[in-house]
Order: C-alpha cells, then structure tokens, then sequence
C-alpha cells in the first residue's frame, strides 16, 4: 500500500482495515494527530487526504491506496511557520494542544476554501473538534485573523524572549 | 490487526460490488465508514470478509423528470442542498468533516446504539422513498418501510423519491453533547395531497407515523396521535419521558412549517 504522507512517499504494510491514525502514528510515526476518541466524534485525529479534512481514525488503509495525506507536521516547519501555525501561536491558541493540529488541519482546509472570517462560520467549520481546555474563543481569533489575510506565515517558533530554537519533529519533512 | 485478518474486497464497479456481496453472510460492508471503523477499533466486531465500497461507483444523485435517485455511497454533504425535509436532514448531520466522509447507504443501514442514528431514515421515509438492493435472489426493489423492517441482510444500492410539493424537517439535538440527534421529524405532502410523517429517535431506526399522518390537518392532535405509532426507550441522549413530552412537539412543529411551504 502507498501513501504520501507530508509530500514523502511511503510504503506501508499495516493490515488493510487498520485506520489510518493507527498507520500514521503507530507505523509512520508521524505523531500530531491524536487518537481521542476512536469513534469521529472528537475532531483530535484529522488529517488531510487529498486536501479535504478527515477522520483519520475512521478510514481503512485499505482505501486510501495512492492517497495524499497531510498531517500537523507538514503545514509548516518550526523555522517557517504556516499562517495559521503562526496565528495559534500569537493568539494563544493552544493550551493543553490535544485538539490544535485536527483544529489546524480543520482550519487549513476552511482558508484554503475561502472560508469567510465571519466567527460562525469559523465555527460551523471546527464544529467537529472538542477543545477540552475549553479554549474555542482564542481559537476562533486565530483562525479569523488568517481569513482576513492579517497573517502570512514563514516566522520561526519563537520563545517569549525571541530566541528561535531547534525543534525536532517526528514525521516532519524537515 | 491480529493474526486472524479478515479477509478485505475492493470492487471497482457496481457490478463487482454486487457479486462480492452474493448472499451477504459473513460479509460486513464498509461504506463511509463513519460507524463500522469505531467497531473494528473497540474491537466489538470481528468481520471474516469485508466488503470496501470506496470504488464501487455507487455514488451520485440522478433527476429523472420528478424523481429523484441517489446512489448508496454518496456522501451526506451532497445532499445538503436539496429540498426539505432530505437537504436540512442532512445539513445537520453531525459535522462538516462526518458529513463528507458518511454515506446515505450506512445512513439507511444505521440502527441505533447508545444513541440514535439514521436521521436520514426519518426525512426518506417521510419521502415515501424506495431503495433498491441485492443479495439473496437479484435485485429488487422495496419500500424504505419495508427495507428497515426486513432483515437487514441485503447490500444497499440506490434510494429514489418523487420530488414532493413540499416538506419539513425538525429536530431536537443536545448542543455541544453527541454528534446525533436526540429526535428528528420529517414530514412531506406528495403531489396527489399525500402527507407522510416520519421520526429518527423514537426506536431502533426509523419509523412512519401513521396515526398522525391521518390527524395531519390538526397539527397538535397529529403530536398526540403520533404517541400511539412508537415505543420510546431511554437512551445516552434522552430519556423515555423526555422524548413522550418532545415528540409530539416536533410533530406539531413539523406539520405547522409544511402547511406554510405547501
């Protein structure tokens, strides 16, 4: 089976009805999409494949053969943030970050469409992700923030101080 | 998975589809997947053969004159735009990544669990819809009615209404709680004047409510009567009690937007 995970092609050899969270973080290694719930209702897992947000717990390997798949990891690099990696991170938008790469990704997919920067479209659009830090107001900041073109991305992750630092990142492509 | 992988089938056409299916025993059909991969996960169904109806083709809505046909595996989402009571239906089906990703056919197939599912039964139902399947001896056709009351052996190919006058949809959901809904009316007037009612929520699936179709010219004695076309149950989302005192509710909401629309 093949994927492109994060612009990287992989061959992979989980069994065909294993979800694709489970191919991801348990034979890839690629570690940003979390294994909430098990069951589409928490939003913590979601990927891209071929563009549009998934459930990445809720899709067998076996259907994805061939597919394009991107994860927190490949929106942007700890040197070159991506605008709304950016954006969470100036607005505070993650706390406990659980929910923040399928908050992301769900996010991504909303710009990407031209979602408009109207707060309840924003929030139809991240209806399916729970934020259990109860964090949805800054979210939705950082998310109009993008959809208003305020923020363009490619800053380095910084410290409070400035101090730009090396981060490793399991799965990234960097 | 574990040493005893089931065996997994990938039909490219409707055709393949069909034959892989054949009687249907031993086989669980995956559609969207939106319900039988949590089952898989937790480990509370161990299918020998799996049907993946990914590329089957199965997917697509067709108009032909008045009616309406509209393929197992389109996704949810494609039907968000259509008239009510199918396009509101649909539009508050659970969320914007579920709707893409869930099938009118596992929507059709679903049968509750620790809450209700299937809100689309309500709205096809109310549609006076047919859904064509096979398995056991060919093809056939059926009503919806007749399919959710059968044995739920057959694979699910295609569903198909006449297009009403008009229809109505209403719903009772516990915000921020389930991704289904506590309880959800559909309601439509055929063109020969026909008024079908129909719940999700009050049941196993879903369910016509014939006793208040034929009150359907008094709206708040149709929610009485619609009392006496269901045995409600406690589930995760809702009590018995909460649901006697809500259904009816919905009814005379229901039957109220659809004298306005038609």
């Amino acid at each position: 089976m093949n994927l492109t995970v994060n612009g990287l092609a992989r061959e992979v050899e989980s069994a065909p009805l294993t979800p694709l969270l489970t191919v991801l973080r348990e034979e890839l290694g690629v570690l940003s999409p979390k294994a909430g719930c098990l069951q589409g209702g928490c939003g913590a897992c979601t990927v891209l494949v071929d563009g549009e947000p998934r459930r990445s717990c809720l899709l067998p390997l076996a259907a994805l053969d061939g597919s394009d798949v991107t994860t927190a990891e490949g929106l942007g690099t700890a040197a070159a943030l991506s605008p709304l990696q950016q954006s969470f991170h100036r607005h505070y938008a993650a706390q406990c970050g659980f929910c923040t790469s399928g908050m992301l990704l769900a996010a991504h997919a909303y710009v990407e469409r031209d979602g408009s920067d109207e707060r309840e479209a924003i929030q139809e659009a991240l209806a399916g992700h729970v934020c259990r830090c109860t964090g949805y107001t800054k979210i939705i900041d950082a998310v109009q923030a993008v959809a208003r073109g305020e923020i363009e991305g490619g800053q380095p992750w910084t410290l409070e101080t400035g101090e730009g630092i090396d981060v490793e990142i399991p799965g990234s492509p960097a | 998975m574990t040493a005893s992988s089931p065996e997994v089938l990938l039909p490219e056409s409707r055709e393949e589809a069909v034959q892989a299916f054949g009687d249907g025993s031993g086989v669980t059909v995956v559609a969207g997947g939106t319900i039988v991969l949590p089952e898989l996960s937790y480990g509370r169904l161990r299918p020998g053969r799996a049907l993946l109806l990914t590329r089957s083709g199965l997917a697509g809505i067709a108009r032909n004159g008045s009616t309406t046909t509209i393929g197992a595996m389109t996704p949810v989402s494609e039907l968000a735009d259509l008239p009510a009571p199918l396009g509101p239906a649909a539009a508050r089906v659970a969320d914007v990544e579920i709707r893409a990703q869930a099938t009118v056919g596992g929507n059709l197939c679903a049968v509750a669990d620790e809450a209700p599912r299937g809100e689309l039964q309500a709205a096809l139902l109310a549609l006076g819809a047919t859904v064509r399947s096979a398995g056991s001896g060919g093809e056939r056709d059926e009503p919806l009615e007749a399919f959710l009351d059968g044995q739920r052996d057959r694979l699910l190919l295609e569903v198909s209404f006449d297009e009403p006058a008009g229809g109505a949809f209403e719903q009772l959901r516990r915000a921020h709680t389930h991704a289904y809904a506590t309880l959800s009316v559909a309601a439509s007037r055929a063109t020969d004047g026909t008024v079908r009612i129909a719940a999700t929520g009050v049941g196993p699936y879903g369910r016509r409510l014939a006793s208040a179709e034929a009150r359907a010219d008094d709206p708040t004695a149709a929610g009485e009567a619609a009392l006496g076309d269901v045995t409600l149950t406690d589930d995760a989302l809702a009590s018995a009690w909460y649901r006697r005192r809500t259904l009816p509710v919905l009814v005379q909401r229901v039957l109220t937007r659809l004298e306005e629309v038609a």
